[in-house]
């Protein structure tokens, strides 16, 4: 028999609230997280919108001998890790030395530090540049930090794959658990909000360029037309269910499946992955479409991909046939926090039996999707689908359900 | 940067811009004989130390200085003992 | 665990010293070095001069113009010994469901040569903090995100299954197979096109390890620069390249008649907890991972005939991995011989632990253990047999590899022939 992974512990940095308590207040009655660049002066670029999050000071939270060596999300991934850990009621110390390992995602590493670097040597020379450039950029550094911090000695990994590999790393965390590490920690919190990286991601020619906050992020909306993006996501502890209930922990729920697919070559006539990726997801956690109470879209604000989605949904659940939400509206795409955070919601939606809304939009009826707009739903969640897309193609889909 | 002397106060503010201060640890303390690695800096915080001193005053450390060199004080003496060594790059 | 085991029917690699994995298996077998001069930039004012370059023509190994436009050099390094491995496998990748083919590809730092350049441009030269977008390529979003790697390898061998990349430093190479064979193990794939790729050796990347003088700064004579396990040894050289693996299910590649250059017997990873550059002395973790995949392969120390090293040159890695090995194999580790491939490729980061299970992979091909070339002067704290300068003809029927990164990751896996004798 497989073992139940469950999650005990959660650790949130999102656009509209710093911790747990207050990202869910703001989330479950619809607050904006949305507004004007500050982290730079975004006049002279197209876009000019971000989710950044609110009063993070690194200084007041870390000890400073971390500061010169840590980017931004690193800096905030260490600090959502401390209070997963606390909320899970785990003192690393205690443990037996190569029971908790770290599976974090990455999507770009720490780029607003690699610009600070790049900016040195090309304007000053290759004897500016940082002792610690050698990891503060780099995909693998939250987990190798996260590691040391907490002396954490088990199996470790790091997971790339755009937005999709939220999922993909609590997979790998449930993966883990199941051969026999008792403890992960999981999830992934990201940022990439400097110049360097702001022309990097409006590259991807995807990107918003409306500078009204509540008219920027519209997926499943007539009037889509690109996303807005964010920084911060989520850490999570994911325990075997064993390993919780010998400690009596607090429970917020069971990873319960997984499916992740790759779409068809561009110009190929197969049909997009992601459906085949929910049916994987449900029949890994043998559960029927019928039993999924709601749907966190990935929600990706660009037409055709939004109608890719409704279509995948419609598909398996018939057409407005499950709540669907996007509670990112309020965030914009956090990349590989994302969908880190967005099983973090599932889990509080379950826990307060809420569906937090999807904000700002007029849907458009056609993609036929029974959306949960503006304001929450009140409903009985015992099992949520989170889906997440990576560019590229990457699709992944993750069950979350309550545990009794 | 041209000066004469390299103090233990210029080496407090390169320890702490490059590096940061340990919890518990005081830099304006009595630190010229205590181990960096007893005041919580190990080799990479003093590589980046090192290289902080070589931009800013234009000289060139010693490869093995680092590593050998485990107290302020040791630090100190070996930056100005290359003062005298070395013409001061230009700016 | 379920009884499914995972096989490695095709290889390829790209590695200085000549593109295709037989060129690098020649090129071992004679203990050469591919080091040199750096070419690539003008490279006066660094401290470290040298670096293993590869000769690479995209066009002439197959790559149309606008995937030679999209991609960075190592995710053209990543489809060329995709491309490659499929070929030299026999597999008919259209014959199976495309949902159950999947691919992880591993690298430490993805596009980094192109995000180098294009900072470059956009930033004009580093004065403009406010970067120019005019100036930005099409493309850059593919630089910005190394997951493009392993979609342009879904891409070139049709794949649509687990989809990812793997990113742990340098045990990127062994993480991203491992974790193919965890998918294979666990029944989520069938096939997994698998391996790694970094093309590293650009401006910010010798700057960040000048800065830590963790690459050698020896550049009187850069074909002896790199020295693992050597007493005079100061330091890595910096190398590039790919190894892609065609990995299967063992039941299913004997029924296909494929040709199988090992079985994926065992790996493990644990990290140190200690430092994101340094190494406890005592190498425990990277013991416990070995350890650990030798358990997993279900079999004892004394049954590994070859370890292929991570053997970077650093002082520090090749005693803590010296530790390692005593600890986690007792006295068959004086008896096994030792070697560090990075003495002739060079250290390419993520893709060197793909690298090194090739060279693993061949070397149970060939009976043949390949040697650690400019070791002349012994470390007494390094006191195995290290394989000095020349190969060595011997019955090599199990391999254990091992890498250690950046990060604290240190990784372990053991290759073996299938048919031993499982207990």
């Amino acid at each position: 028999m497989t073992t139940t992974v469950v999650v005990t512990g959660l650790g949130i940095a999102a656009p509209n609230g710093l911790g747990t308590q207050d990202y869910w207040a703001a989330t479950r009655t619809g607050k904006n997280g949305i507004g004007r660049v500050t982290r730079f002066d975004p006049s002279s670029y197209p876009s000019t919108l971000a989710g950044e999050v609110p009063g993070f000071v690194a200084a007041d939270v870390l000890p400073s001998r971390l500061l010169p060596q840590t980017d931004h999300m690193t800096r905030m991934a260490l600090v959502a890790a401390e209070w997963a850990l606390a909320d899970a009621g785990i003192d690393p110390e205690e443990l037996p030395e190569y029971d908790m390992g770290v599976v974090t995602a990455s999507s770009s590493g720490g780029f607003e530090f690699g610009q600070g670097e790049l900016e040195k040597l090309w304007s000053q020379g290759s004897q500016y540049v940082s002792a610690y450039q050698s990891f503060a950029w780099f995909y693998a550094v939250n987990s190798g930090q996260i590691s040391i911090r907490n002396g954490l000695k088990g199996p470790s990994g790091v997971i790339v794959s755009d937005e999709a590999g939220g999922l993909d790393a609590v997979a790998h965390g449930r993966r883990l658990i199941r051969k026999g590490t008792p403890m992960i920690v999981s999830g992934g919190v990201d940022a990439s909000i400097c110049p360097w990286g702001w022309v990097a991601q409006m590259a991807g020619d995807r990107l918003s360029t409306s500078d009204e906050p509540t008219r920027a992020y519209l997926p499943f909306d007539a009037d889509a037309a690109g996303y807005v993006p964010g920084e911060g996501g989520a850490i999570l502890i994911m325990e075997s269910a064993e390993s919780a209930c010998e400690r009596g922990a607090k429970i917020y729920g069971e990873i319960a499946g997984y499916g992740s697919t790759f779409d068809p070559r561009p110009g190929s006539d197969r049909e997009p992955a992601l459906r085949k990726a929910i049916e994987l997801a449900l029949a890994d956690a043998g559960t029927a479409p019928e039993d999924v109470d709601v749907v966190f879209a990935d929600a990706a604000g660009v037409p055709e991909l939004d109608r890719v989605e409704a279509d995948a949904i419609s598909a398996v659940f018939g057409v407005r046939g499950v709540p669907v939400t996007a509670p990112k509206t309020m965030t914009g795409r956090l990349y590989s926090g994302a969908a880190p955070l967005d099983v973090a919601t599932a889990l509080l939606a379950i826990e307060e039996g809420l569906i937090p809304p999807t904000v700002h939009i007029n849907p458009d009826e056609e993609y036929g999707l029974d959306l949960v707009l503006n304001q929450s739903r009140t409903a009985q969640v015992r099992t949520a689908l989170v889906l997440a897309r990576g560019y590229g193609g990457f699709n992944s889909a993750v069950v979350v359900r309550a545990v009794d | 940067m041209s000066t004469s002397e390299f103090t233990l106060d210029d080496l407090r503010r390169i320890l702490q811009e490059g590096a940061g201060v340990d919890e518990g640890v005081d830099l304006d303390g009595d630190i010229l004989d205590e181990p960096f690695e007893v005041l919580g800096y190990e080799s990479l915080a003093l590589l980046e130390t090192g290289s902080r001193i070589e931009r800013e005053y234009g000289i060139v450390l010693d490869e093995d200085l680092l590593t050998d060199a485990d107290t302020p004080r040791a630090l100190i003496e070996a930056v100005n003992q290359q003062f005298g060594a070395d013409e001061p790059a230009a700016a | 665990m379920t009884g499914r085991r995972v096989v490695i029917t095709g290889i390829e690699v790209l590695a200085p010293g000549g593109v295709g994995a037989k060129n690098f298996w020649n090129l071992l077998s004679e203990g050469r070095t591919a080091t040199r001069r750096i070419t690539f930039f003008d490279p006066s004012p660094f401290r470290s001069r040298v670096a293993a370059e590869i000769d690479f023509d995209p066009a002439e190994h197959g790559l149309r113009p606008q995937e030679i436009r999209r991609m960075d050099r190592a995710a053209q390094f990543a489809v060329v010994a995709a491309r490659g491995a499929v070929a030299d496998s026999g597999i008919d990748i259209e014959a199976y469901d495309p949902y159950r083919v999947g691919v992880t590809i591993g690298s430490a730092v993805g596009a980094t040569m192109g995000l180098d350049e294009e900072y470059n441009v956009v930033s004009d030269g580093g004065r403009l903090h406010l970067v120019d977008h005019a100036y930005t390529v099409p493309h850059l979003y593919n630089y910005l995100v190394p997951s493009s790697f392993a979609a342009e390898v879904a891409w070139a061998v049709g794949a649509q299954g687990p989809n990812t990349v793997v990113s742990t430093g340098c045990t990127s190479g062994i993480d991203s197979v491992g974790h193919a064979v965890e998918l294979l193990r666990e029944g989520s794939a069938d096939v997994m096109i698998t391996g790694s790729s970094d093309a590293p050796i650009s401006p910010i990347t010798m700057a960040c390890f000048d800065a830590i003088k963790a690459t050698t700064p020896r550049d009187d004579v850069p074909e002896r620069a790199s020295r693992p396990f050597d007493g005079t040894r100061n330091g890595f050289v910096l190398g590039e390249g790919a190894a892609v693996f065609v990995l299967e299910e063992l039941e299913s590649a004997k029924r296909r008649g494929a040709h199988i250059y090992a079985e994926i017997a065992g790996y493990a990873t644990r990290s140190n907890a200690y430092h994101m550059t340094g190494l406890r002395p005592d190498g425990a973790e990277m013991a416990e991972a070995i350890t650990v995949a030798l358990d997993e392969a279900r079999m004892n120390a004394t049954e590994i005939d070859y370890i292929n090293a991570h053997g970077s040159g650093t002082k520090q890695n090749d005693r803590h991995e010296t530790e390692a090995f005593k600890r986690s194999l007792g006295d068959h580790a004086y008896r096994t011989p030792v070697s560090s491939i990075k003495s002739m490729v060079g250290h390419s980061l993520g893709a060197i632990g793909s690298i090194e299970i090739a060279a693993s992979a061949l070397a149970m091909e060939n009976h043949v253990v390949p040697p650690t070339a400019n070791l002349t002067t012994p470390d007494p704290k390094c006191d195995l047999d290290y394989v000095p300068l020349v190969a060595r003809e011997q019955l090599t029927d199990a391999v254990l590899t091992v890498g250690s990164g950046f990060g604290g990751f240190q990784s372990a896996m053991v290759l073996a022939r299938p048919e031993r004798s499982v207990a």
